[in-house]
């Protein structure tokens, strides 16, 4: 499944889809899985026509990680959050961020990291100045959360996709 | 294999995982409710989407593998699908939000005049 010395991801990714929903190898599957994935991925090709080229799994994989853990920690933190506004109300705000990545693909998986991730929210995306607005919940202090999201998050996710 | 015969080393932390993943979207919900503004409130369900959705998929991973005898992996779509869909609505609530630049928004001092010059 090349096109060009590039893998056809939205092919591949529909199949193993198909696969894992009917949680079998068998040749028919794998047949009909072709039969549903190569006509939806050809009809919604048209609608984008810029292929995403992501490269370098391994690092995928350690990023794929890194937000299973901030995940994690971050609902830790909002639930101690909530169940402390008795006392007080946290103190929420706006973060602007520049930055450096420009690919589509790498940008909307960095807003679905951030939102994802409770505590943080997508605000806005400047494409002109390639500034990133976060929402905040916890903006105790803003240099961890921009060297969270330009380190952990972006400097990966430029070497994946760009 | 019948639900009751399941093996303790099974059940246990299966229902450990269901009782945290329950705890975590009620502290969430329970944000809604304690949370004074809007955008303080947009994060609070994020909780039950994420970590709270992963502890019963999970949860139910190890039950239907247990019951079924063999590895029952479709609760990973759940998952990829969740991810895939909840930032959607987020973001378009928060774009909304901003797009209407409502009173709370403009109380604030850090956001102070984004909402302008934004509107698409």
């Amino acid at each position: 499944m090349m096109i060009r010395g590039t893998p056809r991801w939205l092919e591949i990714s529909l199949l193993a889809l198909w696969l894992v929903v009917n949680e079998s190898l068998a040749p028919h599957h794998w047949l009909l899985g072709l039969l549903f994935a190569a006509p939806i991925a050809y009809l919604t090709r048209k609608l984008r026509p810029r292929m995403a080229r992501p490269r370098r799994f391994g690092l995928a994989l350690l990023l794929c990680w890194h937000v299973l853990w901030d995940v994690v920690r971050s609902n830790l933190a909002v639930g101690g959050i909530i169940l402390g506004t008795i006392r007080q109300q946290p103190k929420i705000g706006f973060l602007q961020i520049p930055l450096e990545l420009r690919d589509p693909h790498g940008l909307a998986v960095l807003a679905i990291i951030i939102t994802a991730t409770p505590g943080t929210a997508f605000a806005n995306h400047d494409p002109n100045s390639n500034v990133l607005t976060l929402h905040v919940l916890d903006l105790q202090d803003e240099a961890t959360w921009l060297h969270t999201i330009k380190h952990r998050y972006e400097r990966p996710l430029m070497e994946i996709f760009e | 294999m019948n639900v009751a015969a399941m093996p303790p080393w099974l059940a246990l932390p299966a229902a450990i995982l269901l009782i945290a993943g329950g705890l975590l979207a009620l502290i969430g919900s329970l944000g809604l409710l304690r949370l004074n503004s809007f955008y303080a409130r947009i994060h609070a369900p994020t909780m039950g989407n994420t970590l709270g959705a992963g502890c019963v998929l999970i949860a139910s991973m190890l039950t239907s593998s247990a019951v079924a005898e063999r590895p029952v992996i479709h609760e990973l779509l759940i998952t990829v699908f969740l991810l895939l869909t909840s930032p959607v609505t987020t973001m378009l609530l928060m774009r909304a939000a901003l797009f209407r630049s409502d009173h709370e928004y403009q109380g604030e001092s850090e956001g102070e005049g984004e909402g302008e010059g934004e509107a698409p």
